[in-house]
């Protein structure tokens, strides 16, 4: 059983230093060697050809648009991008890697040297990247006739190449110390930036539950004023979420064998989704040889500086310039719009007023009952199984007076539960608010006479006392009723 | 004479073009040959009759109605099995790959379709093109058509014994380290490694991928020249390529038929004679002879001072090993080839052991092995980095060479033909048939490999080197040579017992 200490009291004692390595498939038309599509989800060895199926005698050349991809990634990440730069091979054995090597870059990437910077707690941080070099993805291996679709017992394993030779871009930032606490969060919040910021630029769609982003977290401690600790690598955290638990876990970890004096292991770990946990994976100690060498067959690049100038001039808003202006444009406070981007809410947000509602409504839902469900069911945001459009149809409803906000809660149960559009769910389930004022002014009439007492000191002008008879009339119709339509008969017929 | 078989590429391709003779009889010629020698020589690994007839019947159709045709059109040709042929089996002469039949064609196989010669069948080699003498083909050795108990070079030595032998007027090659040039040297044939960049290596199976060129194997300079420019040219599929055209090579070969050399310098290296070792006698006294007749037609001699050739031979053998022990790689076992313990009883990793094991050969993992170490942490910088260096040094001393000469001429190989298992047993011994071949692959330039004599009753070549995209000199100076010989050499060629 591994031992884990509280949080709080590990980062009372111990300082964490993180590193932030990101892979991002570019959504080029075509892979990064061959003309291959590189469209999702088709039949397995579909989109093959004998460059990324590393037939004998076939060669790759590299694709433009991925090149210049990679270049934009590096000047919206404030990279310098280099005059002369070349791929490199990392050689090691795996069949789903067709060439037993993978086309990479090694001592000389793309773009280096640039930063983010992201805000945790009304606190700026900056968040230097060290490099930002292109690469090809490998095919997928399954694992077939086990009982648990690993290796082991496995009486078969069936390969896809079709995902092998997507470009990959490697995002690998610097050691990031001075975090304390927050390490979590800034992890987190470093993450989502990059993930919008390449989003904004339209060179990849950033899912991280299909893999188009994915994380390894690398984490140290140390104790204040002394050296940066040994460091391990967590792969496989493939959410904003599991971005923050897996610091979180390894702080707690690492801090349990610090203080019982054991050393920590230069090592990968995987994250497991599940139970939130970090297992060891191979040590890094006995790691691969992975022999880097100048790729031969594929030239040179030397990005020539007007190319690059053209470049930077189609960058697009950045995610901060675009946060500054719909915080003016929706009049949030800093407060407000934090709350908003730590629930990742921005786009949801905004595609929901795009949609027809207005930011105060779209707000709303999103970080009230929506947020509310997303923490409960322990899924992201977007995640939940209802769009931006589906929040405005039900703003909609309730500005309209067809819904009140506990009938829309409702509604939002249905919509989560596949049932169909708000408007469907409110059909089916019986949710709209009782219009019809003939049938109003009739529980009216009811409560009335079973409270005979309270009409007469709403007659005598105790306005306050209808309250008790729009109770009776609300229960009477199941809650369908406007309140205030409720109040202005009874008024109407008291007074 | 009068036998189609000895006549040349451009005779050839003219009578079919002219009428006097169909391709598909000078197709069958070159069949019946394979079919009466082959036997004995064993240059083919594997002949295909009907698709040459095929495309032999084409072009004769082609011919009677009246259409215009490429200047090789209806000339068989021989392609060495490391060029990959759409439905024809490629196997690099290894076991890894055999039965195994690509979906596809490499450029210049496509450039030989295109150019309608029929494809007589794929040519034995050493394993992955690694070697000298074409012993260490997986599938049997090829003979000397000139003596059989000597080896015909290498690795290239079943391209250059079906030219010699005439069971082929013209062949594809390759040539890493000198794989063209010196199979032609001690075949009495000629053979052109053009510049790197300047033929497609897509569709060629890689052994060093920063070294392999594709090049014509023919029976003179002419012939040759007419296979470079159907082949040669820019390739959008081979990132390395160069685009730029291809230098005139077939005006060249006829300028320097008319035997006029006047005002060419030829640069003669200084280190070959004295550095790490010279030729043997034998070799030497045919190549001076050469050497004269070349002065005689105008050329003027420069002593030229390479100091970094002395370091070629080690330099390749860290460079070209590391980039094969990764080019090699992909052989596993995964998706195509041989497949060795799939029995269920072992792992994935020890499936891709096994068929290495079994796959390949042992010169093959010699150099798998040999570059694996130059590549490996702690090593890296002191093999193939410095390695890297002295390629860089040798360019230099190429470029400054060329500063002063129109080309640098030199012995091809330092021995003749040698006896078969005569330097299986060293390594060394055997890498040493490369030595004047190398440095020009390590610089990028062409080089070519022309019949200038014979010792001991065995053919010696002579190579002319020139500068990167200068490869019409190479051809000028080599058919300038041919034009003192009364007879080319390859027509002296004793007589082939048959089966």
């Amino acid at each position: 059983m591994t031992k884990l200490n509280d949080y709080d009291k590990a980062v009372e004692t111990y300082e964490p230093v993180l590193g932030l390595e990101t892979h991002i498939e570019l959504d080029t038309n075509t892979k990064m060697f061959c003309g291959c599509s590189t469209a999702f989800g088709a039949e397995p060895n579909t989109q093959t050809c004998p460059v990324c199926l590393a037939l004998p005698g076939a060669l790759p050349v590299a694709n433009r648009a991925a090149i210049e991809a990679t270049i934009k990634i590096g000047l919206a990440l404030n990279c310098h991008i280099a005059e002369w730069t070349r791929f490199a091979r990392k050689n090691y054995f795996y069949p789903d890697m067709p060439k037993n090597f993978q086309t990479s870059q090694y001592e000389e990437p793309l773009c280096e040297n640039g930063y983010v910077d992201v805000v945790v707690d009304g606190k700026e941080y900056r968040v230097e990247i060290e490099r930002v070099h292109l690469e090809e993805d490998t095919g997928k291996t399954l694992h077939v006739g086990g009982a648990t679709g690993r290796i082991h017992g496995a009486t078969e394993s069936l390969v896809d190449y079709n995902r092998a030779g997507i470009p990959l871009v490697e995002i690998v930032t610097k050691p990031v110390p001075g975090t304390g606490a927050l390490a979590p969060e800034v992890a987190k919040a470093y993450t989502a930036e990059l993930r919008d910021i390449v989003r904004s630029l339209g060179v990849s769609d950033v899912r991280m539950e299909q893999g188009s982003l994915r994380c390894d977290v690398n984490l140290s401690l140390n104790l204040p004023g002394e050296e940066w600790g040994t460091r391990t690598e967590t792969k496989n955290v493939n959410s904003l979420r599991s971005v923050e638990r897996a610091v979180r876990y390894e702080v707690r970890r690492q801090s349990a064998l610090l203080d019982a004096g054991e050393r920590i292991f230069q090592e990968t770990r995987h994250f497991q989704e599940t139970t939130g946990e970090t297992r060891a994976g191979r040590s890094k100690e006995e790691a691969t040889d992975y022999r880097y060498f100048p790729e031969p067959d594929l030239a040179v690049m030397e990005p020539s500086r007007e190319w690059v100038e053209e470049l930077r001039a189609t960058l697009p808003e950045l995610p901060r310039k675009r946060r500054e202006r719909l915080q003016a444009e929706w009049s949030l406070g800093d407060k407000e719009m934090q709350s908003v981007v730590n629930a990742d809410a921005v786009d949801l947000i905004q595609a929901t007023v795009d949609a027809g509602t207005t930011p105060s409504g779209a707000v709303k839902w999103w970080l009230g009952e929506l947020s509310r469900r997303a923490n409960e069911s322990g899924e992201e945001l977007a995640a939940l199984a209802i769009t931006p459009k589906q929040v405005a149809e039900l703003q909609g409803m309730v500005d309209d007076g067809r819904l009140n906000d506990k009938l829309a809660r409702q509604v939002i149960d249905g919509v989560l539960a596949g049932e169909g559009d708000p408007a469907d769910v409110a059909a089916k389930r019986g949710l709209e608010v009782v219009s019809d004022t003939g049938a109003l002014e009739a529980a009216v009439e009811e409560a009335i006479a079973a409270n005979p007492a309270v009409a007469d000191k709403i007659r005598g002008g105790t306005h306050a006392a209808a309250g008790v008879l729009i109770g009776a009339v609300m229960k009477a119709t199941k809650g369908q009723a406007d309140a205030g339509t409720v109040r202005q008969i009874i008024l109407d017929k008291l007074s | 004479m009068s036998r189609i078989i000895d006549k040349t590429a451009a005779e050839l391709a003219a009578d079919i073009r002219e009428g006097r003779l169909t391709s598909v009889e000078v197709t069958t010629a070159f069949l019946e040959r394979i079919e009466a020698v082959d036997g004995t020589i064993k240059a083919f690994l594997h002949v295909d009759r009907e698709g040459a007839l095929a495309t032999a019947a084409e072009v004769d159709a082609a011919v009677s109605a009246g259409q215009e045709l490429g200047p090789l059109a209806g000339v068989p040709i021989a392609v060495k099995d490391v060029v990959v042929t759409k439905g024809l089996p490629t196997t690099a002469a290894s076991k890894i790959l055999e039965g195994w039949i690509p979906p596809y064609d490499a450029t210049i196989t496509e450039r030989i379709k295109a150019a309608k010669m029929p494809i007589l069948g794929k040519t034995n080699m050493d394993e992955f093109a690694m070697g000298s003498s074409t012993e260490y083909s997986a599938f049997g050795k090829t003979l000397n058509p000139w003596d059989t108990g000597r080896i015909p070079g290498g690795s290239g030595g079943g391209s250059a014994a079906a030219v010699a032998a005439k069971m082929a007027p013209l062949a594809i090659g390759t040539d890493t380290g000198g794989s063209i040039r010196q199979p032609g040297a001690v075949t009495g044939t000629f053979g052109a490694k053009p510049t790197y960049g300047s033929n497609s290596r897509y569709g060629l199976i890689a052994f060093s991928s920063s070294l392999d060129t594709p090049g014509p194997v023919s029976r003179n300079a002419l012939d040759g020249a007419l296979l470079h420019e159907v082949i040669s040219g820019y390739d959008p599929r081979d990132s390395t390529a160069i685009d730029a055209p291809v230098p005139p090579v077939v005006a060249a070969a006829k300028a320097g038929a008319t035997g006029d050399l006047s005002g060419v310098k030829l640069g003669i290296v200084k280190e070959f004679a004295e550095g790490v070792g010279a030729a043997e006698p034998g070799v030497i006294a045919a190549y001076e002879a050469g050497v004269e007749q070349l002065v005689k037609l105008g050329a003027e001699l420069i002593e030229v001072s390479c100091p970094s050739f002395n370091y070629a031979l080690p330099t390749y053998y860290l460079i070209a090993p590391s980039e094969a022990s990764s080019n090699l790689a992909r052989y596993d076992g995964v998706r195509y080839g041989l497949r060795s313990g799939d029995d269920g009883r072992h792992s994935l990793e020890e499936v891709m052991s096994l068929t290495r094991e079994a796959g390949f050969g042992p010169e093959v993992k010699r150099r798998i092995i040999l570059g694996t170490y130059a590549l490996s942490a702690g090593y890296v910088d002191a093999f193939y980095g410095k390695a890297q260096l002295v390629r860089t040094l040798i360019k230099q001393d190429f470029e400054k060479a060329f500063e002063s000469v129109d080309a640098i001429i030199s012995p091809t190989t330092p021995f003749i033909a040698f006896k078969f298992g005569e330097r299986t047993g060293d390594p060394y011994q055997m890498y040493l048939a490369d030595l004047y071949t190398i440095p020009t692959n390590l610089y990028g330039g062409p080089g070519v490999s022309v019949p200038v004599g014979l010792s001991e009753g065995m053919p010696v070549g002579l190579q002319v080197m020139g500068p990167v995209m200068g490869d019409d000199i190479t051809y000028r100076v080599a058919a300038a040579l041919e034009s003192t010989q009364d007879t080319l050499l390859a027509d002296t060629a004793p007589e082939i017992e048959g089966n």
